[in-house]
Parts: structure tokens; sequence; C-alpha cells
């Protein structure tokens, strides 16, 4: 009697078919030993909404019954393997209000798997994945996120690197020649994408990670309300209007306390404040009203509050005052027009080591320019199609009058 | 025609005016002083459109009176101006009251007291316009209340205890009043219109206190919400649905104080039950015939009594099991059919069977279906279902079956 019970973190819409294939994949290749399996999505759990954290899960057993036994359950409370497709995941997740930020490890077992496609050292990583009472491994494979979702599929062989580097953490469950077996059966697969699964198989790098390893912050949680405790009716009431930040200067607006929503992002403006006009487009333009008012009139992006849309960026009229930069390059949610404050120097030099990184300011997520798709694949499959730098960093710049 | 017999004695600040069914519900909407109703035409719910119309173009109202375009506009109009505040109406008909089922369905869980008015109809096909009761009933789950009514007095009456209930902070559900087509929407009769004054002193104002859609009260209603929460609001829903009885009997208690009449049991009334062997059970206009034929069978020597139900939701459970354990059988009247339920039966006799199942004694219950499409319910259907309610009493058995009468075979 066994199973293995599989969830497979990745974003609301950009990766929802990347998460299904690996999902399906992990119970036809188990299907190979006889074993049943199910492989679903909870869409409760996952709003599939642009960017926002999902999950799908997948869970193969020796048995119908063994089967029925870990089904039983809205979604399984604790996971074998915890597969995540997008790195900037690791810094946890929240999907729904009052769910409270999840870290990544929360479900999985002790000494199981944390399975990552990422580009970042193990270091880097644990810097953001929060500690867990338990020791764990961790897993890498060398890719960065994958954008195959409702509009189109990058097929970049993510989803047949993720089974075949299954096939190294839980060989019980599914052998390499099953994986592979799976993979040319089924409708997406390929010679190609076989070889890519037995490299990923060869290439997978693992450590393990102690009980003091990790992210030290503690998650912010919620209790969830009473039914006599809700208002009625169905209404909820509007956040109230926000204060002025100091002497009576600036605006910082109040906001939804139950869902800061940043997990969403995976790019975060940065912001020159030496440049900036004051001509207020990012904050009248935000869909998020994440812009707090300071009191020398700049706008300082508040990273609880920012869902990394990057229309601050494409509205600003001056060059380089706000660039997107990606999530992973930034280790806590801290103002910046702080830090700016502080020490203008310093920050200048922090500023331009964020914003010329040609890597991190490239967009992790979509296709922006004609002829990407292409470009990336033409790159190294077996590295997840990495290293597009040409023509993204600052892609509006051209329209900047200032 | 369906004329109350029992000539009402006039009180001295009460008119007696010659009225029918939706126009007393019009005097009862001008009354309580409605802000804002909403029409579409439908037979026969549209004759108290046409009331509410002339008492505006008279001056006796002041309301928004907006026509829609359809039913399904016309609740989801009436149901956001309740949410801004506004005591509103609406109402419908048959296959009307069905196209607005998506607003009808919304109007419970966002706590809008709206008070309708079904002028009861069948349903298509074929198209029909007498009555029967499955148009009403569509909601029966919902978190709707409500009841069906018999006179044009009680129409009035119950208009002014619809907003008075369906308001109340505890409750905050809409009320529908159904009323039966032609026979009494159409129906004139010697009704008591009581002076505006004691009205004020009966129904206070519409205040949705913290639930006010108002810029001084920024709120959003109605959010998308996940698993986490539905079943949270639904309970909240069945609690409203449970206050209700209470707020339901206080009303009706206040009613009699305020104006000296009414109902002392808000939920049915018993006519000639006290000694009863059998007890029919029926809601709406089909206590006439059942009353006249009572009074024929008395004489004969036979013991029946009828218990007429004013309100189907929130169900008087106990109290009616409390009455019809007393009788030796009990025979259900239903103007209604629900199809493939249990026994075939209609809507209120699977209810009562349902409500029955606890009562320490159960009296052998009949089934009967009757009168469906505006078919006249006659003296000799209702001695039929009698006669056969005995034969059940002396063998103290159900029979298991649903008959329907009046149908040709």
């Amino acid at each position: 009697m066994a199973a293995l019970i599989c969830e497979v973190v990745y974003r609301g819409i950009f990766q929802k078919n990347l998460a299904a294939r690996i999902a399906r994949g992990i119970v036809l290749s188990a299907r190979k030993s006889g074993r049943w399996g199910i492989a679903f999505g909870r869409y409760g759990d996952s709003p599939q909404r642009n960017g926002i954290p999902a999950k799908d899960f997948a869970i193969v057993a020796d048995s119908k019954e063994e089967l029925e036994q870990n089904m039983a359950r809205y979604e399984p409370k604790h996971v074998d393997v915890t597969i995540c497709v997008d790195d900037t995941l690791s810094k946890g997740v929240e999907s729904w209000a009052w769910y409270g930020l999840q870290p990544i490890n929360r479900l999985t077992v002790p000494n199981g798997t944390v399975l990552m496609t990422s580009l970042q050292s193990f270091d880097e990583l644990l810097s953001d994945i929060h500690k867990k009472d338990a020791p764990y491994k961790l897993s890498l494979i060398r890719a960065k996120a994958s954008f195959s979702g409702l509009w189109v599929y990058k097929e970049d062989h993510t989803e047949v690197r993720i089974l075949g580097a299954l096939a190294k953490i839980a060989p019980a469950f599914l052998t390499l020649d099953a994986v592979c077996q799976a993979i040319s059966e089924s409708e997406w697969g390929s010679d190609l994408k076989v070889a890519s699964a037995r490299k990923a198989f060869d290439r997978i790098e693992t450590r393990d990670v102690k009980i003091t390893e990790g992210n030290t912050e503690i998650p912010y949680s919620y209790e969830m309300p009473k039914w006599w405790e809700m208002r009625e009716g169905v209404t909820i009431p509007a956040i109230p209007i926000g204060k002025p930040k100091e002497g009576g200067q600036g605006y910082v607006p109040e906001r939804n306390p139950y869902f800061k929503k940043y997990t969403t992002r995976t790019m975060r403006p940065v912001i020159d404040f030496d440049t900036c006009v004051k001509c207020n487009l990012c904050w009248i333009s935000c869909p998020d009203s994440c812009f707090d008012v300071m009191p020398d009139a700049t706008f300082d992006a508040n990273m609880e509050a920012c869902c990394g849309c990057g229309v601050c960026e494409a509205v600003c009229p001056v060059e380089n005052c706000i660039t997107m930069v990606n999530e992973s390059v930034f280790s806590d949610n801290a103002s910046q027009w702080e830090m700016w404050r502080k020490d203008k120097g310093v920050y200048k030099t922090w500023l331009i080591d964020k914003i010329s990184n040609k890597k991190a300011t490239a967009r992790s997520h979509g296709f922006r320019f004609r002829g990407q798709y292409e470009e990336e694949l033409k790159q190294d499959l077996d590295s997840g199609g990495v290293e597009i730098i040409a023509g993204i960093p600052g892609e509006n710049a051209q329209h900047k009058t200032v | 025609m369906a004329v109350d017999t029992k000539a009402a004695p006039a009180a001295s600040d009460e008119k007696e005016l010659l009225i029918s069914g939706s126009e007393a519900v019009a005097e009862g909407l001008t009354l309580a002083d409605i802000d804002v109703v909403t029409g579409y035409p439908i037979r026969p719910y549209d004759t108290v459109i046409q009331a509410i119309a002339k008492k505006i173009a008279n001056g006796q109202l002041v309301a928004e009176y907006i026509v829609a375009e359809g039913e399904h506009s016309q609740f989801e109009i009436v149901k956001h101006a309740s949410t801004v505040g506004a005591r509103v109406f609406c109402g419908s008909s048959g296959v009307g009251w069905a196209y607005a089922m998506e607003c009808l369905v919304v109007t419970p869980p966002l706590r809008v007291p709206m008070v309708c008015l079904v002028g009861n109809r069948a349903l298509d096909d074929p198209g029909a316009f007498g009555v029967e009761h499955n148009d009403a009933l569509f909601v029966r789950d919902l978190g709707w209340m409500l009841c069906w009514i018999d006179t044009s007095q009680e129409a009035i009456d119950t208009t002014l205890i619809a907003y008075r209930v369906a308001e109340d902070r505890r409750v905050l559900l809409p009320l529908a009043i159904s009323a039966d087509g032609a026979f009494l929407t159409h129906s004139q009769a010697l009704t008591l219109v009581p002076p505006k004054e004691k009205v004020d002193r009966f129904l206070p104002r519409y205040d949705r206190g913290e639930l006010l859609l108002h810029p001084d009260n920024p709120i959003t209603v109605a959010p998308q919400a996940n698993e986490d929460w539905v079943i949270e609001i639904r309970r909240q829903n069945d609690e409203a649905m449970k206050r209700a009885v209470g707020v339901i009997e206080e009303a009706y208690a206040d009613f009699r104080r305020v104006f000296g009449r009414g109902p002392e049991n808000p939920w049915f009334e018993e006519y000639m039950t006290e000694d009863a062997e059998v007890i029919l059970v029926g809601m709406g206009t089909i206590s006439l015939p059942m009353k006249v034929g009572i009074r024929n069978m008395r004489q004969q020597g036979k013991k029946v009594g009828l218990v007429r139900l004013r309100w189907f939701r929130p169900f008087p459970t106990e109290k009616l099991v409390a009455v019809l354990s007393k009788a030796k059988a009990v025979g259900v009247v239903d103007r209604d059919y629900s199809f493939g339920s249990p026994f075939h039966s209609g809507v209120v006799a699977n209810e009562i069977r349902a409500a029955m199942y606890n009562a320490d004694k159960r009296p052998p219950l009949l089934s009967f279906i009757c009168g469906l499409g505006g078919r006249e319910v006659t003296l000799a259907d209702v001695d039929k279902a009698t006669d056969m309610c005995f034969a059940a009493a002396q063998s103290g058995k159900s029979d298991a079956k649903t008959h329907w009468l009046g149908v040709r075979e």
C-alpha cells in the first residue's frame, strides 16, 4: 500500500496548461506500472487569473481504494512532492483573500521534495523559501519559468523535464522508462521530448534542506469569520479613505487587510525618484492603487500592494524612471523611497544594479515582440530556452518623451 | 363569484370599498407609501400595475413608476432600488415570473426585502391564464417568504404586514404574496381600507442599517466568493428565515392591536376544525368551494373542517402538525403539481407528509390535485375528496396515491 501525492504550483493562466500536462503525465506514467491515479485542478484554490498562484494535483496509488482514500478531501493536505514551475513563487503563494501567505513548502511532507524550475542558486532560493519545521529536499531543474497557458503553449520541454526529474525523485512510482513511454504515447510527445526527459533525470540537482535553513519571515495569516460574524447581505465594507504621510503631506491609501495579492507579482517596478517629474501618471494608472504619494510628491510603489502588471512603466514619460525588474532579485518588500531618502548615493547604485541587469529585466511571462517565441526555442531546449535579453528591457523607451 | 361571504362591519375610521384583490394590494401599497415600483404587464398580475398607475396619476401616491422591458429587468431594478433604501414593489405571473428567475434567485442572499405580488397563473404551455400555484412555488427553496391570500381584505392587510415582516432587520428577505388569478385578482369585494395614521403606527420606515448602499456608507454588494464563504452565507439566510417565524407572529399581533382586526393565527385559517374527523387542507381561493361544501356536509352530520394555509414559507410545521394530528384523516388539495415527486403528489401534500413524519400521531393522508389551469373546483369535487377521506379514516390507512379531481376521464 503506497501512494504518491504531488502538487503543481503554477501561475494562473500563464501556466495552466503546463501544470495540467505535468499532472496528467504523472498519472499516465504511473499507470505504466499498473497504478491508479487522478489528476485534478481545484479552481476554487486556483482562480486562474493572470499570474495568481494556483495549483493542480496528481495522486497515484497502488489500489483504487487507496486512491479514493487520498481523494476523499477537497485537496491534499500534504504532498510528497511540491512541483513549482515559477521560482518567483518561492516567496509563497496567496491565491484568495483571507488565505494568508502560504509558504511554497507548506504541504510538503517531512523528507519530501520541493522540485523547482529555476536559474537561481540553492542559497538564493532558500533566502526566499520559508523555514520549515521538518527537513526536506530541494531539487532544481535549470530553466526559467515556462509560459504555457491559456493563449499559447511554449514547447520548451518543461513538462517532460519535470517528469524526467520526478523519475529520479520517486522511482518507486515513476520509473524513467515508464515516464519516457508515457511521453512518447502522448499527443504532444516526441523522441526529442523523451530525450529531454532523460537528460533532466541525469541533470536534476538536489540538496537537503535543514530546519534551520530558509526565510525566517512569519507568513501572515487570518482566521476566517464564523457565519454569524460575517456581514449579512453578501456585503463587504469599502476600504476606508487613506491618510497623509508626514506632516500632512502625501497620501497613503488604506488597503484590503485580508488580501495583499503581491504573490501574483513576477516583476516589480524600480523607481528613480531623482528623475521623476511628478506627473501622476503611474499613480492614476495603477489598477491596484499601489502607489503611495510621498511628502515630496513623488510616488512610491508599495510592494505589499503591487501585482507587478507593468502599467506604471508603460505610462511613465521619463526614460528609465520606472523599470520593471524580476522578482527573484529582491528579498523583501521594503520601501524604495525610504531607501532613497536615507542615502541617495547608495540608492542610485542599487537602482543601476537592478535596472541594468539584463536577465532580470527580461519579461519572464509572456511574449512581448514578434518572433520572441521562435527565438527562445532556438536556444538550448533542454535548458528551457533561457537568455533572451534582446529587445526587451525598457521596451517602452522609444515612446518616452522626457 | 369569489366574494367574501362574511360582510365585515365597517369600523368608524375605515373606508369600505368595493375592490378586487389586485386593487386592494394597490391600496395597501399606497398606504405603505412605496418608493419604487416596476411594471411589465402580464395577466393577471397587470391588474395591480394598472391600479398603482391610477393611484400615482391621481396624486394619491408619489413613487417612481418604471416600465421595464421585461420581467428580468423589472426585478433587477427593484432589487437595486431596495439596496439604496427604497421601499419597492414588483411582481408577475406564470412564465413572466419564470423569466425573472435569475433575479429572484439572487434577491434572498442579498437580503433585499422586496415585496411582490404573484398573480398565480398556469405555466405555459399551453398558453393559459387560469390559476395554478406552480409559478410562485418556483422560489420555495431559495429564501423567499411565500404566503397565499384568499380575499381582498386579506390582500390589503397582508400587503401592510408583508413590508413590516420583510423589512424587519432580523429578516430582510423578499416576500411574495400569491393571489389566485381571476378568482381574487379580478373579483371585487367589499374591503375595509384603514386610515394612513393607523398604518403609520404599524409600519415603520424601511431601514437597511449598515447594508444600505449609499455614498456615506460605501460597501460592495455581491462580490465573487469561493467555497470558503458560500455555505456561511446560506446559513445566514437560513437563520433569517427561522427568525421570520417570530417576526411574523409579532407583526400579526401588532396588526390586531393597531387595527382591531385580523387573524389570531397568522399561519393558517381554521374552519370548523375543532371537532373535525376529516380535515381538508388547501391554499388560496380554493377555500370558498371547500367552506361551502363543508357546510353542506355538516348538515348531513359529517364532521369536516378546513385548514387554509396562509404561509407556505416559513412553513408552520409544529402548529400545522398539532392541528392535523387531531384528525382521523387529512386530505390535502393541491392547486399545483410536482411530477415524479413522492406519490406523484402536489407540493403541499408532500410538504405536509414531511412535516408529519416526526409526529406522534399521523392520521391517514390523502393527496388530491384539483383546479389546475383555473378549472373550477366544484362542490362535487369537495364531496368526493371528503368521502374518500372518511373511508381512509375508517380503514386507518393512507392509500399512497394521488387523486386528480375534476379531470375528464
